[in-house]
């Protein structure tokens, strides 16, 4: 109904998007800088390209770039972006502005950010008919109501009304999704669409590009840097590494037959079902990601390659070699043919597992509420926000105990209970035997702050930006009050770089000048100055990327051994849990639904939630076969907590309890074998009887 | 929607309670009442008789009964002389005491009697608050749609030449105190010697010995033309365009970079339709507040340029009150320039809202 006829005949089997030998460049007013050299992908009709690599590689840059929306100091240096053989490089903007919306859309990383907040959303998604087919505005509303439901949320008519911030993250970025779908186009662009969302919540939203994606067959260009997540999405993927595509293929030939050590160096350094911290420990990708303006001579990926060779690598530009007998698949290494892509890992050291000793944390019937008001300008009723109800758990010397559970689930306030930036509401936490649940950071003695220490989410915002990196772990030491003299100081703080493998050096670096990874071993370092016994991770590295993380990671584990620290782990990224505790706590509307040793939680029985949680994870891994469980719905707020159950309202097995228990009565915590707890109504035969969400396909 | 808005009512009366004691504490102090009673009495009063004065005419005492009794919360004061003749603030010499009220402040509609236009304050005052309302109407109905065009047109291509060019004009403009421009504007366009005048007078387009515009703005008082009227309004509002103007430009370009717009232009939505659909209304969210506090600023801008073009509106009698020591002329300019600063925050509060859908009342 909206199909706008395109100007000049084109082939269904000729590529619907072909980009040859692209180069962009930013240009400063010091210099020009390249983002993007020659790069070429082809997307045919219903095909879906996943666009894979590390913040900064140009994957962005190239999304952007076929839009045209490079800002004023991107430019298109060389190469052609050809839509349905138009080349959209040379394209007038009056051109443009009919193609974009109409036959090509975006949808982006940020959904609250990129829809307008002044605006019904029923108005924002009646305008592009309106605009590209001319639409009278009742038939575009009627038409957004539509689309609305198409993209299955609930109560179109009343969302159609609605202002952006008046619905959930959730929500917001199918909004995004039925906006770009309004005019049906023939290419779909979708800019890390799931990043900002809650894993649950993802998987809902994959599902449902998979879905429309065949529905209108819709060919897509996914941009993602979870490789798991591109698997689950594409047919096709293209790696890319510091402004270059380095390998493209199909989807499974990339995944089990990499011919680039990138790829092969991106896939041991994610964990991985079967990964573990002891035995088969990640591997990290050495040195740092080149500088858009510092790139080594020859191959990009060189100096951090395990399979460089001086003299041949870095003589000259690398172009993209064919592997034969393969579907389109190219890799941009010289080498490929002759390294022996099957060969384990060399360098793959075996790590003693630390002992776990005496208890040092214990919670015991934690409850912390909120009381907040109605509204706006302060009136309205005082509502109770349930953050953590009943909370009871130890954790152990040298033990790694993960909290996991989406946004919403309390698991940060429970960070700040235990360090002291709120107190707790009842209940009782003991540290080394000493209660400090009523205890205010303000009033903790030094010792206490010291033992305590939390790692924060985001490197970016917790260094002083105007103090140099050595200065602010001094700080740190003056606080702790550590050491008699200034110079007994400095020396313990060059022995926390070295800790943190830092070079000394760094000490007289500013924030600005470090990556994100030397940021946040910055912020370890700081953590551990005086010798904290209990450390909190508040997702540590989960603003890191791909290959660093790793890194990170094993610092921690690294710190951990030798101190024998007991690791706090907050994250919501389930296969890094996996990789690295010994125990997990999984939590939900501010319950502990589950609780075990990691072999427990991640194998049946499951709790209904830790059961979806589990199998909405994207897993790179051809060979790992998942169970799709979507959950429906959002989290409820937890102003307005369920009756019952608090995941009575998603979940799936309700009907296996008898009468109506889920929605009258919380569950009681059923211990089963080897002190596993689940707070679940369902009997022990019902939980006995779940399957592996997870499983290895037979070869 | 109601109880917030009577609840800020309350605040405001609150406010205007402290604001107005501040105000008649200050003109009450000592000095000013020694030389209100060396005017109204005798220049060569002794010191004793002056303090005689201040006591009989009700002056002395707390000054707590005194704010009181001008509000009409405290019964207002007598005084019986020698003669057995009763003055009091309720009744003039001559009067009878006991028919007059007990209480005869603000509450009761008296504002007491201006001692420099020696008529009642509430009649001089009126007229001239409506002289003024003319001219901030017509100052408001030229600066906000020119500023807010200057502004958007300045903002939604940050860096290009219009927007350096109209950043430049509005820099120049707020940089440029009323009493300088009034000046500047008077000689360029108002004089038959110099500026523009004698060219135009020259080539005909005007009479030879007149101006292009007239230089005082006292007829205006009867009737409104646009050669009386557009020096004193220029004035005002060149200021105030400058302002606003650079206001709506940082929050125009702050609005301009957001994703929603990236998102609208990639939906394919011309460039005039992003910036008056889905720019304009989130830039003015800013603005909105800047202009709603110029209203306050306006009336007591008006104090130099009602003076300057001898217009006799609130700012010229806020100044011969000040000047002439006219305490009760003086109290009742405060409280109108109190209610009128809380009122506007209040419009500016409630209209805050409306434009802001993230803001909505529970």
């Amino acid at each position: 109904m909206t199909a706008v006829a395109p100007d000049i005949a084109w082939d269904p089997s000729q590529p619907i998007l072909e980009i040859e030998h692209l180069s962009i460049s930013f240009f400063t007013r010091l210099r020009e800088i390249p983002a993007v050299m020659d790069f070429s992908c082809t997307v045919m009709a219903g095909e879906a390209m996943g666009l894979v690599g590390e913040s900064g590689c140009g994957k962005s840059t190239v999304a952007l770039g076929v839009m045209r929306e490079l800002g004023k100091n991107g430019r298109i240096v060389s190469g052609s972006i050809k839509f349905k053989g138009r080349d959209l490089a040379r394209m007038s903007d009056e051109e443009l502005r009919h193609i974009r919306g109409s036959e090509i859309a975006m949808i982006y990383q940020e959904p609250m950010a990129s829809l307008n907040p002044a605006m019904k959303v029923g108005a924002q998604l009646a305008e592009v008919p309106m605009l590209h087919s001319g639409m009278s505005k009742d038939a575009a509303w009627k038409l957004a109501r539509e689309i609305v439901a198409d993209v299955r949320l609930p109560d179109p008519d009343r969302i159609i009304n609605a202002y952006p911030h008046q619905l959930s993250g959730g929500q917001q970025q199918r909004i995004v999704i039925a906006m770009a779908l309004m005019a049906k186009p023939a290419l779909l662009i979708l800019d890390e669409p799931t990043t900002a969302l809650d894993v649950t919540v993802e998987a809902g939203i994959v599902d449902l590009v998979k879905e429309l994606g065949q529905k209108y067959g819709t060919s897509m260009l996914f941009i993602s840097h979870n490789l798991g997540l591109v698997m689950d999405v594409c047919d096709r993927i293209c790696v890319m590494y510091s402004g270059e595509a380095v390998e493209t293929g199909n989807v499974v030939e990339v995944f089990d037959e990499m011919r680039h050590p990138y790829t092969q160096a991106l896939f041991r350094s994610i964990p991985l079902p079967g990964a573990d911290k002891n035995a088969r420990p990640l591997i990290s990708i050495p040195g740092n990601f080149p500088l858009p303006h510092e790139r080594p001579p020859g191959c990009n990926f060189g100096p951090r390659c395990d399979y460089f060779q001086k003299g041949r690598c870095d003589a000259s530009d690398v172009p993209m070699y064919p592997v034969p007998d393969s579907d389109r698949h190219e890799t941009r290494c010289l080498r490929w043919s002759e390294i022996d892509w099957t060969a384990p890992p060399a360098k793959r050291e075996v790590k003693q597992k630390a002992e776990i000793g005496k208890v040092v944390l214990k919670m015991e019937d934690l409850r912390k509420y909120y009381s907040v008001s109605g509204g706006a300008f302060g009136g309205g009723a005082k509502k109770v926000v349930k953050a953590n109800e009943t909370l009871s758990f130890e954790a152990r010397e040298g033990e790694t105990l993960a909290i996991v559970g989406e946004s919403g689930c309390g698991k940060s306030t429970f960070a700040k209970v235990l360090m002291g930036l709120e107190t707790a509401t009842s209940g009782s936490i003991m540290l080394f035997d000493e209660n400090v649940q009523s205890t205010p950071i303000q009033k903790r003695n030094t010792d206490t702050v010291s033992q305590v220490q939390m790692v924060f989410q985001n490197p970016f915002d917790t260094l002083n930006p105007s103090m140099t990196v050595g200065r602010q772990i001094i700080r740190a030491l003056e606080i702790f009050k550590y050491g008699k003299s200034d110079a007994e100081r400095h020396d313990r703080m060059l022995e926390l770089l070295d800790l943190v493998k830092l070079p000394r050096a760094f000490a007289e670096r500013m924030p600005r000048q470090l990556s994100g990874g030397q940021k946040q071993r910055v912020g370890i370092a700081r953590a551990f100055a005086g010798g904290a016994k209990v450390v909190v991770a508040d997702e540590p590295v989960s603003a890191l990327d791909v290959s660093v993380q790793a890194a990170v990671t094993d610092l921690l584990m690294d710190i951990q051994r030798e101190n024998r620290t007991t690791l706090l782990f907050i994250s919501h990224d389930l296969s890094i849990v996996r990789y690295l505790s010994d125990r997990v706590m999984v939590m939900y509307l501010g319950h502990v639904v589950e609780m075990g040793t990691t072999d427990q939680v991640f194998a049946p029985p499951y709790h209904p939630y830790t059961e979806a949680l589990l199998s909405a994870v994207p897993i790179a891994d051809t060979k790992i076969i998942r169970k799709r469980i979507v959950l429906e719905g959002d989290i409820p707020s937890a102003m307005n907590p369920p009756p019952g159950c608090p995941f009575q309202t998603r979940c799936r097995w309700k009907s296996q309890v008898p009468g109506n228990l889920c929605e009258t009565e919380v569950p009681p915590v059923q211990v089963l074998e080897g002190g596993h707890q689940v707070k679940c109504h369902l009997s022990r035969d019902v939980l006995a009887q779940m399957e592996p969400v997870i499983k290895v396909a037979a070869e | 929607m109601g109880l917030f808005v009577l609840r800020r009512l309350g605040v405001m009366l609150l406010t205007a309670i402290a604001l107005t004691f501040v105000v008649f504490y200050l003109t009450n102090l000592q000095p000013n009442l020694e030389k209100l009673a060396r005017t109204e009495g005798s220049v060569r009063m002794t010191e004793e008789a002056v303090q005689d004065w201040i006591a009989q005419n009700g002056h002395s005492g707390s000054v707590f009964l005194r704010y009181g009794q001008w509000l009409g919360v405290v019964p207002g004061w007598t005084y019986t002389d020698e003669k057995g003749q009763m003055r009091g603030r309720c009744f003039a010499i001559g009067q009878d005491a006991a028919a007059a009220p007990d209480y005869c402040g603000l509450l009761q509609g008296n504002w007491g009697f201006s001692t420099f236009f020696k008529t009642p304050v509430m009649a001089s005052l009126g007229d001239k608050l409506a002289a003024t309302g003319w001219l901030m109407l017509a100052v408001m109905l030229v600066m906000v749609p020119t500023s807010l065009i200057l502004g958007v047109l300045s903002g939604m291509r940050e860096g290009s030449a219009t927007d350096r060019t109209l950043s430049t004009f509005s820099i120049a403009s707020t940089a440029t105190p009323e009493y300088v421009s009034g000046v500047v504007l008077v000689a360029l366009f108002a004089t038959a010697a110099t500026g523009i005048s004698p060219i135009l007078a020259e080539y005909g387009l005007i009479e030879p010995k007149k101006t292009l515009f007239l230089a005082s703005a006292t007829s205006a008082m009867d009737d409104i033309t646009f050669w009386n009227f557009t020096l004193p309004v220029m004035t005002i509002a060149l200021y105030g365009i400058g302002y606003i103007a650079r206001m709506t430009r940082a929050s125009m370009t702050e609005v301009m970079t957001q994703q929603y717009i990236r998102t609208a232009r990639l939906k394919g939505v011309p460039f005039r339709t992003v910036v008056m659909r889905h720019a304009l209304r989130n830039a003015l969210i800013a603005p909105f507040t800047v202009i709603m506090l110029q209203f306050p600023w306006l009336l007591n801008g008006v104090v130099i340029v009602e003076s300057l073009f001898n217009y006799k509106g609130f700012g010229w009698t806020l100044v011969q009150a000040a000047s002439n020591n006219d305490i009760p002329l003086l109290l009742a300019c405060s409280v109108v320039a109190v209610v009128v600063v809380l009122l506007t925050q209040l419009i500016s509060d409630i209209g805050y809202v409306f434009l802001n859908p993230r803001i909505r009342l529970a």
